[in-house]
């Protein structure tokens, strides 16, 4: 039984075939809209979520398929003290695949060795987010039409974003990848990221702490939010909040066919003046979520059209 | 200083001077009955100095325990006062209940019944990740 808890999980073959089914879907949308009739997907989301969860739910419903679960740890029976392996367990029991999202790391992963069903990894406190990635990689091959050759530029939380960690995990096994890496000193990316796969991969890579400088260079810029739920002070959140900001007069300085990708929600990080601008790719990308995640429920289930 | 020699059991060797005790704390020694010789700060033309455990009795080691703490500890199996078997020892692929995830958000900090499992990501720097949040031992 196959499981996506890290977007290495995938191999090249694999992550192709998803965003090709993907683009299948977005081309023939009528074809799949009973793939998964009878299905039943369950969403455990121990922290919540709006646009995950909803993007799960609409691609199992415009697959035909019904969705059940909860929204936050305090409406599921881990308020009442149940282990996430007995939740998952007998999850397992009513459902045909799991999405769940935990506040902790590794909690899908557990999840795996007590589920019975394909388990999705939506989100593990600051560790992973391959469905993110999926939607990333989506946007990115859809905007650029390819995945390599590429400079990448990664700005805010990087520490904690982990949407970045597996977008960076995925991107290395492209050609002719380069990181641009934009964050203040205290959100670098981890060093296990850094050394075990930048440079292992042996991928061209800078760490700076000004976007100005290098955004003209860039084909991709990420941006991301600092998130107050990965600090345990207050103050160290409130004090890096704000360290980048993406505005028209930032945006004058880069490429006409840069392409903005954020995994959203933003708070100020981008201004909303940019939404109009046509490289502006976010909400773009927020459609794409629920087409790659359609794929891949289809594809842990084994379904085809 | 002399030490006797042991029967029927197992020598430690060429343990890097300093670790012999942690190795008698991590296997669990002071849980035999049987007499047990922590011999620190040896003279060894190898290694210079080095620490000797000596265990008077025939007993199932965690080769996995040894492994990670010193791939290069020697292994003799001792039967009628004769050495009958060197074992050998190397770095393990996984660490199972041997150590715990000491990263705060992980799931093993509130997960009950939770088994800690450590994979080897590195065997050249030795760096072993939990397989749920990857952070490093």
């Amino acid at each position: 039984m196959k499981h996506l808890i890290d977007p290495m999980d995938l191999s090249i073959e694999e992550l192709d075939n998803i965003l090709n089914l993907a683009q299948d879907i977005i081309d023939n949308k009528e074809k799949y809209s009973e793939v998964c009739k009878g299905k039943k997907l369950a969403t455990l989301f121990f922290e919540p979520s709006t646009r995950t969860r909803l993007s799960f739910e609409a691609a199992m419903m415009e697959l035909g398929g019904n969705v059940l679960g909860f929204s936050s740890a305090s409406s599921s029976s881990s308020a009442k003290g149940e282990s996430v392996g007995d939740t998952v367990k007998v999850v397992s029991c009513y459902a045909d695949i799991i999405a769940m999202r935990h506040f902790k790391e590794g909690a899908p992963m557990l999840a795996t060795m007590k589920s019975d069903v394909p388990i999705i990894n939506a989100g593990d406190g600051g560790h992973n987010h391959p469905t993110q990635t999926l939607t990333d990689l989506l946007t990115i091959k859809r905007e650029k039409g390819r995945l390599d050759h590429l400079v990448i530029g990664l700005c805010g939380d990087l520490m904690f974003g982990r949407t970045v960690h597996s977008l960076i995990k995925a991107l290395s096994r492209y050609e002719g990848i380069e990181f641009v890496l934009i964050s203040p000193d205290e959100l670098k990316i981890p060093d296990y990221i850094r050394t075990e796969v930048i440079e292992k991969n042996n991928i061209p890579y800078r760490e700076i702490t000004s976007m100005e400088d290098v955004i003209g260079e860039l084909d991709i810029l990420y941006m991301t939010r600092v998130q107050r739920e990965r600090f345990f002070n207050e103050a160290d959140y409130i004090r890096l909040k704000d360290s980048y900001i993406l505005d028209n007069s930032k945006l004058a300085l880069a490429k006409s066919d840069l392409s903005i990708l954020h995994p959203l929600p933003r708070v100020n990080e981008i201004a909303v003046e940019v939404d109009d601008d046509p490289r502006a790719c976010y909400f773009r990308q927020a459609l794409n979520g629920k087409f790659v995640r359609m794929a891949l429920i289809m594809t842990l289930l084994g379904l085809e059209a | 200083m002399n030490i006797d020699s042991i029967q029927n059991g197992i020598v430690l060797d060429h343990i890097a001077a300093g670790k012999a005790l942690q190795i008698y704390n991590d296997l669990q020694l002071d849980k035999l009955d049987c007499s047990v010789a922590i011999i620190k700060n040896v003279k060894s033309r190898k290694m210079g100095r080095k620490d000797i455990l000596k265990i008077d009795q025939e007993i199932d080691i965690n080769l996995d325990v040894l492994g990670y703490i010193d791939p290069d500890i020697s292994v003799n199996i001792i039967k009628d006062g004769k050495l009958i078997e060197k074992k050998k020892i190397e770095l393990p692929e996984r660490l199972v209940g041997i150590k715990k995830c000491t990263n705060p958000r992980c799931i093993t900090t509130t997960e009950q019944g939770i088994q800690h499992i450590f994979k080897l990501t590195d065997r050249e720097k030795r760096i072993y990740r939990c397989i749920y949040c990857e952070a490093d031992k």
